[in-house]
């Protein structure tokens, strides 16, 4: 088991190293890609753009380049291209929002998730399983910058309905009653695709367990419906789940909650990496990539650990 | 007569498809008495785990119609409602199933399988529960019992999964045990030692057991009596000896056919049954075995009743042949010389 762990958090640092290197090889190749000109202004003189260069060390080979970048990162003296500012800290404090949000809107994906998959199989061709279906359908369709602007022109203050504040958000240390009806609204809208997508999986992973022959024999030995329903089949149908909770989650915490949090201006990690990528500023890009990666492999060891508990015909022995 | 566990009488069970209604159980009667082991025979689609299900309860569904009646110790089977079905199911009547490498859950220990069906059964704590599931381990003869408890279903073989299975069915000690093709998924050396288990606990735990099997020779050292399904219906039925001694039906001749047996000269090929079973959806008028029979003639077309027509009382068959003419037919066919015969 020990070795199990060691060997998937060395892969991990691999995946990495790889990850950073490749983003940074995208940057500094794509046409336009070169910081210098960009920093130096529309009417800077080519003497300008080469102090500059000169200065961020643009002229060393781009391995260099990339050593030295990440060196600094590590050590937390990044700064900005643009805004000059240092790229940990800004992503340290976009971290708390960003949590906030994916946090909440797991907790309401998978529970509305399990909800609707259990009662959609169990229900299996009635009408209430349609009627989920299609709600599904239309959760998993809608765009959540779309759904963000519809849900803020309804709700929010100063909107036909005015109940919930509009965007913003209030550290949960500062106001937890704030930090709550704040987010209301951007847990629902992050959590709806999910809820439709997981609905679905959930309800066909159960229809196929229910079929299974280990099922029938809960049914022989004389257990109550229920208890079929909760131990035998539930239990095996949310394996799958689990992997895909573990994955979905670690790329929202990394970055899928981009479109959501600009809508609702949240101010998290998501906007932050959006911002960068608008004004092609390449430390806070490489530090946010990292950062994602980084939750995206951690969370990938963590679903492998949780499988080879949830799964005894896997747990390396 | 031994005290009468189940009768079943006239059944039929039917499933509304979308291409039609199966009738998959079509008139189906036997009994079975404290001890004894009756055996259902026949290929696969003849309907007899359709029969076992149904015994229990467990081919309900809104698209099942139930006719005819199923009694255990006289209460009808058909009309009990989930909770008295649950309280039978596994307590009074358990059931092993064919494949034993996808009928255990695999993510729960062999032992906490066995204790969940004893804990829902009986008032038993979690240690009492435990030490009954090894000893039961013991019973079946799994070595070290009480390490292998703890094993998952996927650290057990084949052969090993089955007496698993058998332990946990045996768990309540129930009236009847029914075991629907139990040695079908095993090794034929496996197969033996599982019938002669499920033989000796007949014994020990004083039940009666239903043997669904395709092939006569699983059956025919344990089986007191032995029903031969065909499309549904039952083509013949006799005492185990009876059966064997004197086949009366086609059908019978042909199984019996396709069994090797090394007291005959040996044979290019095994016998088979030529043709495939009818689709129970459109069934052939008739004798449901004509189009496949070597022997059919113009009477055939007339479906015959399941009765008696030989000198032995308890032996009824559905062919329409006399008793001396089937007696000189089927001979080529037992001898596996089915060019002949045809």
């Amino acid at each position: 088991m020990l070795a199990f762990v060691i060997r998937r958090l060395i892969g991990a640092l691999l995946v990495l190293v790889a990850v950073s290197f490749i983003t940074y090889l995208i940057f500094v190749k794509i046409p336009g890609g070169d910081p210098a000109p960009r920093i130096a202004g529309r009417t800077a003189t080519e003497q300008n753009i080469q102090d500059i260069r000169k200065k961020l060390h643009l002229n060393d080979p781009f391995y260099v380049q990339y050593w030295g970048m990440m060196q600094s990162l590590f050590s937390g003296s990044l700064k900005s291209y643009s805004s000059q500012l240092n790229v940990v800290n800004e992503i340290k404090k976009g971290i708390p929002a960003t949590l906030s949000l994916c946090i909440g809107a797991g907790i309401i994906w998978l529970f509305f998730g399990i909800v609707v998959g259990v009662v959609s199989a169990v229900k299996a061709g009635f009408w209430s399983d349609r009627v989920i279906t299609v709600l599904a359908l239309i959760g998993i369709s809608l765009p959540v910058f779309w759904l963000g602007l519809i849900v803020r022109y309804f709700f929010a203050q100063g909107h036909p309905l005015s109940v919930l504040p509009d965007g913003q958000y209030v550290p949960l240390t500062v106001n937890p009653y704030e930090w709550f009806i704040h987010l209301i609204m951007p847990w629902t809208v992050l959590a709806v695709l999910f809820i439709g997508f997981y609905g679905r999986v959930l309800r066909s992973n159960i229809l196929d367990t229910i079929n299974e022959d280990y099922v029938r024999t809960a049914k022989a030995k004389g257990l109550g419906s229920r208890r079929v329903m909760v131990k035998h089949v539930l239990r095996n149908s949310l394996i799958p789940i689990v992997t895909l909770f573990g994955l979905d989650f670690a790329a929202v915490i990394g970055g899928s909650a981009i479109l959501t949090e600009t809508v609702f201006d949240l101010k998290g990690v998501g906007q932050y990496a959006a911002e960068s990528v608008q004004s092609l500023d390449l430390p806070p890009i490489m530090g946010v990539t990292i950062y994602a990666t980084f939750f995206i492999v951690l969370f990938s060891v963590v679903v492998d650990l949780l499988y080879a508990w949830l799964d005894p015909r896997i747990r390396p022995t | 007569m031994a005290e009468r566990l189940i009768e079943v009488e006239d059944l039929k069970v039917q499933f509304a498809t979308e291409d039609g209604l199966v009738r998959a159980v079509d008139g189906v009667s036997f009994e079975l008495g404290r001890g004894e082991v009756l055996g259902i025979v026949g290929e696969s689609g003849s309907g007899k785990s359709v029969t076992a299900m149904t015994l229990l309860g467990l081919t309900r569904d809104r698209n099942t119609r139930f006719e005819g009646a199923v009694r255990y110790k006289g209460r009808s089977v058909l009309e009990m409602d989930e909770g008295e079905l649950e309280q039978v199911r596994g307590n009074e009547m358990s059931m092993i199933f064919q494949d034993p490498m996808t009928s255990l859950n695999p993510v729960y220990t062999i032992g906490a399988q066995i204790c969940e069906a004893i804990q829902i059964h009986e008032r038993a704590d979690k240690g009492v529960a435990r030490r009954r599931a090894i000893e039961l381990l013991g019973q079946v003869g799994i070595p070290n019992p009480d390490q292998r408890v703890d094993n998952y279903p996927h650290e057990f073989s084949g052969g090993m999964r089955q007496r698993a299975m058998i332990a946990m069915a045996l768990a309540c000690n129930p009236d009847v045990l029914i075991a629907d093709e139990p040695t079908t998924a095993l090794d034929v050396t496996i197969q033996a030692q599982i019938i002669e288990l499920i033989d000796r606990l007949k014994d020990e735990f004083n039940s009666a057991v239903i043997l669904i099997t395709h092939d006569l020779g699983v059956v025919a050292d344990v089986a007191d009596e032995i029903v031969v399904m065909y499309a549904g219906r039952v083509v013949e039925r006799a005492k185990t000896r009876q059966l064997f001694y004197d086949p009366q039906h086609p059908y019978t001749w042909g199984l019996l056919g396709s069994i090797p047996r090394l007291d005959r000269p040996r044979q290019e090929r095994l016998h088979s049954i030529k043709g495939t079973p009818p689709s129970l959806i459109r069934m052939p008028d008739g004798c449901k075995f004509r189009p496949r029979c070597p022997h059919a003639f113009n009477k055939c077309m007339d479906e015959p009743d399941l009765v008696n027509r030989v000198e032995e009382p308890n032996h009824l068959d559905r062919c329409w042949l006399a008793p001396d003419e089937k007696r000189k037919l089927r001979l080529p066919t037992l001898a596996g010389e089915d060019e002949a015969a045809a």
